[in-house]
């Protein structure tokens, strides 16, 4: 893919993902707990049937994160994950799914010998990934990454808040390919036990939008994944209750294999739950 | 005043996209209270910090000091300012603003605990529900502060997360924002954060060097050849700073071009050199040794190791303990008006005990490390600043005292109380 076509996802390997019914998007923070075990847990994800992994490059100041992630980031971080570790085990990844880069705005424009995100995405681009999310860059600053990512093939994913609208929705429909990620409420990254109202209204706004609408926070089980995708999500994003079950394993210092048995059953019943709820064919807004 | 939300490449708004919204309703509520004065927002805001504040706090020449510099040293005493330091002044501000604007409830983050205190006592005056986040060093370091805030009627809840700072304790701030922001109000501490916050600060601060280039004309005739200020995040930098910019020297200056040099005194720490391996940097002078990156909402200097993760920091003062700084002093040092220096832990302690014995005030050690830098300059490199110099202290250094004592368990205070009793009589 040499040029993506902001706004329509035309030419996007990550919007294919979403062509044939709906996308299982799961993140894990890349390195938690360490390298090796890591590669292991995303390659379950894979297993279980991950459409797009996100992969959570650690940040020292995850501002956007709740503390389920937060505790996997200081994990990783810990254990020694770094901007050039992280692309080495998105190359040393042996998965079908594409694999999307979710990190902060610092460890972009730093990396390299010349700031700007330039260098950032061409590694990202030799290493496999595919597209980037980063939380803390709003549409307003993202002309240079955008323009980093047309020159190397990435898609540059938004994240549209329950709280966005006008002009700040425009300008992100004029800047987002691959998927729109779509908060599914207020608030930082953390499972939840509940679907939001906000959602639908969300997925009302969006409507007319060609990228896929992938819905994220606080999804946690199959059920909540039929009901979002029921509700008219083209995928879903996951990411704090596979990471609960990551530190539940080093709380419990659980063998690995086990806990990639674990990770990948939660996927499947995921990734289930979101083909349940795309047969439902009459969307109505969840929650109703 | 201005509503910058640039200072040419540093500032800006790097934020989790459910924040936006309340920035914007921020930087529209900044723009008609405080720049147009909406409501009588600004006169309202003025009567408060005089009656409930105790402005204007004078200056007053430091006759010990001015002896052994040989300068006019005057002393600006925002530690006369009601709670003890500067923060006041945008506590109140900001608190007030939220009032205006609707919000229902404040949270902030504090590192001394200074912030978290002025922050406390305005929603106390003001009648607004508060939550202070405070990193769990800082709760431990700065335990009368921690009681001031709670007798205020604010709830603290400390964040074990990292080294349990100040930098720590903004993140867990923004993340409560995040899930808050309809009805909530984040009072920043300092001119940080995404625009408007770094500019707003500022104005609300910037009444300190207003007053203080007064006072001084008024006092001497004509101004300061040096001001100093100690630099944290940058709040009191900025206020003690901001009317005597202009003066540069040029002749587009006020007052027939005088110059005024701009000293911001950050902290040393122990060493300015960098443990990268480690992430630690044993100091927090982000002005003189940090690099541009992207930390809590701005552009800005920062304490970063090469990959642009941010560095633990270190002060013997827990209020310069901050991996950045505000962005307009990042641009002001860039553009070569402020000077960026630095005095280490053990020049600032000697400071404090110096002011103290001398002029009798205890001052922050966030205040000592400005003091520290004159006694440097001029006595041990045997330069002068000028003949009238003007230092800000910021705040006094009560809340400092359990960790001066401690640090200073050489310096023959067999007279001051057992630290034990001390302790024992908090628990």
């Amino acid at each position: 893919m040499s040029e993506t076509d902001p706004g329509t996802g035309a030419d996007s390997t990550l919007a294919e993902a979403f062509a044939d019914g709906p996308a299982f998007v799961p993140y894990l923070v890349a390195g938690d707990p360490d390298f090796e075990t890591s590669r292991e847990y995303l390659e379950a994800l894979d297993r279980g049937g991950a459409d797009v992994i996100e992969l959570g490059l650690p940040f020292s100041e995850p501002i956007a994160e709740g503390p389920t992630i937060q505790s996997a980031i200081v994990r990783a971080l810990e254990a020694g994950m770094t901007p050039d570790r992280f692309f080495e085990l998105a190359e040393s990844l042996d998965v079908d799914a594409s694999l999307v880069c979710m990190t902060y705005y610092n460890l972009v424009y730093q990396y390299g010998t010349e700031t700007g995100p330039r260098p950032f995405v061409e590694r990202a681009a030799e290493a496999g990934i595919e597209g980037l999310v980063v939380p803390d860059l709003p549409a307003e600053e993202a002309d240079e990454l955008r323009a980093a990512c047309d020159e190397f093939g990435l898609d540059l994913i938004f994240i549209v808040a329950p709280t966005t609208d006008g002009e700040r929705l425009e300008r992100m429909r004029e800047l987002v390919s691959g998927y729109v990620y779509v908060q599914a409420r207020l608030g930082t990254t953390g499972a939840r036990n509940d679907v939001s109202d906000q959602t639908s209204s969300s997925l009302d706004r969006l409507a007319d939008w060609e990228v896929p609408k992938a819905v994220g926070f606080g999804i946690s089980s199959g059920e909540h994944a039929e009901r979002i995708v029921a509700g008219g999500a083209d995928g879903i994003i996951v990411g704090s209750a596979l990471v609960d079950v990551v530190a539940e394993g080093v709380e419990t210092e659980r063998p690995v294999r086990e806990t990639a048995t674990r990770l990948e059953e939660l996927a499947r019943e995921l990734a289930e739950g979101a083909v349940a709820g795309a047969r439902k064919n009459r969307p109505e807004p969840e929650g109703q | 005043m201005s509503s910058d939300a640039t200072f040419g490449e540093y500032g800006g708004q790097y934020v989790p996209e459910a924040l936006m919204p309340a920035i914007e309703e921020l930087t529209d509520a900044y723009e008609r209270y405080v720049l147009e004065n909406e409501d009588g927002f600004v006169d309202e805001f003025r009567e408060r910090l005089r009656d409930f504040g105790g402005r204007p706090t004078p200056i007053q020449r430091a006759d010990q000091l001015s002896e052994r510099y040989d300068a006019d040293v005057y002393l600006k005493r925002e530690d006369l300012l009601h709670g003890g330091a500067h923060k006041l002044n945008n506590a109140l501000g900001q608190v007030l603003l939220a009032k205006y604007m609707g919000k229902e409830r404040i949270i902030a983050e504090t590192g001394a605990g200074q912030h978290g205190t002025a922050t406390a006592m305005a929603c106390a005056h003001l009648d607004m529900p508060c939550e202070i986040y405070m990193g769990r060093t800082d709760v431990n370091r700065q335990r009368p502060n921690v009681f001031r805030m709670r007798i205020n009627g604010a709830e603290v809840n400390p964040v074990d997360v990292g080294r349990g700072t100040l930098k720590e304790a903004i993140s867990e701030t923004m993340r409560d924002w995040a899930g808050s922001v309809e009805h909530t109000h984040y009072v920043i501490g300092s001119v940080v954060g995404p625009h408007p916050f770094p500019t707003m600060v500022r104005d609300f601060q910037a009444v300190i060097s207003e007053e203080a280039r007064d006072q001084l004309r008024e006092r001497t005739g004509g101004l300061p050849d040096a001001v100093l200020a100690c630099a944290g995040g940058g709040s009191n930098t900025m206020g003690t700073f901001h009317h005597f910019v202009p003066d540069d020297g040029s002749e587009a200056a006020p007052d027939g071009g005088d110059r005024v040099d701009l000293y911001a005194v950050e902290a040393g720490g122990s060493s300015l050199s960098v443990d990268e391996e480690a992430g630690v940097a044993p100091n927090s002078a982000s002005l003189s040794t940090g690099e541009e990156g992207l930390l809590h909402g701005a552009r800005t200097k920062l304490l970063q190791d090469s990959d642009g993760q941010i560095m633990e920091s270190h002060s013997v003062s827990a209020g310069l303990d901050y991996a950045g700084v505000g962005p307009e002093l990042a641009r002001l040092v860039d553009d070569g008006r402020v000077s960026p220096v630095n005095v280490d832990d053990e020049a600032a302690l000697e400071a404090f005990h110096r002011l103290s014995r001398t002029e009798g005030i205890i001052p922050a050690l966030e205040s000592a490390h400005a003091l520290g830098f004159l006694e440097e300059r001029i006595v041990e490199e045997g330069e002068s600043l000028g003949d009238t110099i003007l230092l800000t202290v910021s705040g006094r250094g009560d809340k400092d005292l359990e960790t001066v004592i401690e640090e200073s368990g050489d310096r023959n205070l067999d007279a001051a109380p057992s630290m034990d009793v001390f302790r024992e009589g908090q628990r």
